[in-house]
């Protein structure tokens, strides 16, 4: 029997994407669905001892302050993080793209590249150091001017803030780099052209700039709202360590939904009721991300 | 010839082993250098008095500590006896992470005779589920040379001296701003013990019922008692939280001459003896008024079994062994030498050599009044006492409104634990 090219083409093809989606199924999907399980159930070292309690977390889950809290938060982040990092994010990326000298750009690159390949550990070490209310050196610098100093971390009023601050400024440099790429697949053709037909430079961000990064945008946003590494819907590491003795304090009021997961899991193990929470973060960044993907992910062409 | 020599000795090794069952145990603990060394030190001696038994020691990093047991131990692999603070049992036993200590090795009724009262938060219902080798005590901790310089004679021995004595130390530097403080304020250090254990009691309302059901703080002297604290920052202006920046915060300030006293326990002896660029003292927590009620916070890391151990019998009496080696009187001389905790047992308290230890004595001292907070979720109930003082210090909420709140929310944890 003689395959048709196309046909062996397309067998080849789906060959080699089985290995990338047993992986992913094993790794992503199967621990999902085990977390699901887990839900249902009290949590004992011995199986035999898990007790099924079925939806009763769920129930729980509505009653729980703190939890309600986390959640409040996380959404605080997501809408005042992202659209920081984006806009921050693209207009560095747009200069650094103005500029004309190779090494300038180079090194203004790896400038706001660095945090992020910094360990979000040490960024918030450092950050809680400098941030301090008494002897840190940012408040030491407002004193020393006259200024009245800042609580920045030790406020329920501005620690929500300051800790996506250091977001921001860790993640900057990536989105900075995703933009830059965008930027440079736009031809060059279509801002002479415009420019001759005597477009601001308004029209031409707004017209050409915006919609042919498109693409990149949608991306950036989806990275920035809900990967588990640099997502803030699954913010952790800079919550946990920028205030170490009080995680997600003052007064809960940097809490988030995986901190408050992993306070859930690690210090009362009560890994069925984390499993429920689990559950819901991911359908929540589940529906959060098909909608971004839906309604921002238009193509545009000239 | 050394070769030969070698050869020969390993085939020995090998012969022998062949022919006496050895039995290979893990212990796990945290990360605590002096601790590390101490374990080290008792598991080659336990070795040489059973060599049909090894013990393998394995260490994490605390933060990563209680990840590495939940994970481990479901897994069948892991400790067979685990080190873990006292406050994380009721969550690990119910959880199914250590089981009783077995009876024909650990009689409980000898248990309760030997080890001091505060040994019984191990105990859940009529079982021990660990034993502690070293307890731990708080005590007022201050800077001799600070002391000197303003001529101040004695450490304080009630509040209102503390208070007078802190003031005299205090610079500021403007509103609010602080360049050295009489008391190195820290609600989530070991402060909201002091208010639970010390305050409190001393205020004249115990924090929980006898039975560890019911949260009895919630009236008029609990209000005073927190208020009392709180007026240390906002009224006496005496010091205020996270002066020092860092993690160690007031501990860190201490040391680097800041904070002129500072209340921190047993366990922070090896770090400021070796760290402290200045004469320090040491001493027993005030009182309210001369005469008054003493009380102090007491607490323990302790050594557990797990069901890996309980699986097999060979490992069970090793794992039995080693536990009653390491917490044998022997064990507990060496511990208090070379970690600081002070013996958990009544026979070795009562050694003359240890009252006459200046750092040691207060810490001593206070063990037959202090109280073992019984946590059913330490880390929640800590945050809800860190947050009663929070909403005060931060939020300017009335103390007795703040507490009323923390009231309700740690009793809803020991429901949570109590109902299962």
């Amino acid at each position: 029997m003689k395959l048709k090219l196309s046909t062996r083409r397309a067998i080849w093809a789906y060959a080699f994407l089985l290995v990338p989606l047993l992986f992913f199924l094993l790794v992503r999907i199967y621990p999902t669905l085990q977390s699901f399980q887990l839900s249902l159930s009290t949590w004992h070292v011995d199986p035999l001892q898990r007790e099924f309690v079925g939806l009763d977390y769920y129930e729980r889950m509505l009653n729980d302050g703190r939890l309600h809290q986390a959640f409040r938060n996380t959404l605080y982040y997501a809408l005042l993080g992202v659209p920081a990092l984006i806009i921050i994010g693209l207009t560095v990326a747009m200069l650094l793209h103005g500029l004309k000298n190779p090494f300038g750009r180079g090194l203004f690159r790896a400038i706001y590249f660095a945090p992020y390949v910094t360990p979000a550990v040490a960024v918030s070490w450092a950050w809680s150091l400098m941030l301090s209310p008494q002897l840190g050196i940012v408040n030491e610098i407002l004193f020393s001017l006259g200024l009245p100093t800042q609580p920045f971390l030790n406020s329920p009023d501005t620690a929500l803030a300051t800790v996506t601050g250091v977001v921001v400024w860790q993640y900057l440099g990536f989105q900075v780099i995703l933009f830059l790429v965008g930027l440079e697949g736009i031809p060059r053709q279509y801002y002479e052209a415009a420019a001759i037909d005597g477009a601001n430079g308004w029209s031409r961000f707004r017209f050409i700039t915006l919609p042919l990064l498109r693409p990149v945008l949608v991306l950036s946003i989806i990275i920035a709202t809900a990967s588990n590494s640099t997502g803030f819907l699954q913010l952790f590491t800079q919550v946990l360590n920028l205030n170490f003795s009080d995680p997600g304090g003052p007064l809960g009021s940097t809490l988030t939904i995986v901190l408050y997961m992993y306070q859930v899991a690690f210090n009362r193990f009560e890994f069925g009721y984390a499993a429920a929470i689990t559950v819901v973060l991911f359908l929540i960044i589940m529906v959060i991300t098909i909608f971004q993907w839906t309604f921002l992910n238009k193509r545009v062409d000239y | 010839m050394k070769k030969v020599l070698l050869a020969l000795a390993t085939a020995a090794f090998v012969l022998v082993g062949a022919s006496t069952a050895q039995t290979t145990i893990t212990y796990w603990q945290y990360d605590f250098e002096s601790k590390i060394k101490t374990i080290d030190r008792l598991i080659e001696e336990f070795e040489a008095q059973n060599p049909d038994i090894q013990v393998e020691h394995e260490t994490f990093p605390y933060e990563a500590f209680p990840q590495q047991v939940a994970t481990a131990v479901p897994a069948g692999d892991g400790p067979d006896v685990v080190n873990l603070f006292y406050g994380w049992l009721p969550a690990w036993q119910q959880a199914g992470y250590v089981v009783p200590l077995p009876e024909e090795h650990f009689d409980p009724a000898t248990i309760a005779e030997e080890f001091i009262p505060m040994v019984d938060a191990a105990k859940i219902g009529d079982d021990y589920y660990a034993l502690p080798t070293g307890v731990r005590s708080l005590a007022l901790w201050y800077n001799q040379d600070i002391f000197n310089d303003l001529g101040i004679e004695n450490p304080p021995a009630t509040w209102e001296e503390f208070i007078e004595v802190a003031q005299e130390i205090t610079v500021k530097r403007g509103e609010g701003r602080y360049s050295m403080i009489g008391y190195g304020v820290a609600p989530d250090g070991q402060d909201h013990h002091v208010i639970r254990e010390v305050l409190f009691r001393q205020f004249g309302t115990s924090p929980y019922s006898d039975d560890n059901t019911e949260v009895t703080y919630d009236n008029e002297a609990g209000a005073e008692a927190l208020e009392f604290y709180t007026d240390w920052v906002t009224e006496y202006e005496i010091g205020t939280p996270d002066f020092f920046p860092g993690r160690g915060n007031y501990r860190d300030g201490f040391l680097a001459g800041r904070i002129g006293m500072m209340i921190d326990g047993s366990f922070a002896i090896a770090q400021i003896r070796d760290n402290a660029q200045f004469e320090f003292g040491i001493a027993e927590l005030p009182v309210l008024e001369e005469g008054g009620e003493q009380s102090n916070f007491g607490s323990f890391w302790m050594h557990g079994l797990t069901p890996r151990a309980a699986a097999d019998e060979a490992r069970l009496e090793a794992s039995a062994k080693f536990l009653q080696f390491i917490t044998s009187e022997e064990a507990m001389r060496i511990w208090v030498e070379e970690v600081g905790e002070l013996p958990a047992r009544a026979s070795v308290l009562d050694d003359p050599e240890l009252a006459e230890d200046e750092i040691l004595a207060p810490f001593l001292a206070a063990l037959p009044y202090a109280h073992a907070t019984f946590f059913v979720d330490e880390a929640g109930q800590r945050t809800v006492m860190l947050d009663a003082v929070n909403r005060v210090l931060l939020e300017g909420v009335d103390p007795a409104e703040s507490l009323e709140i923390a009231a309700r929310e740690e009793q809803q944890m020991l429901d949570a634990f109590w109902q299962e």
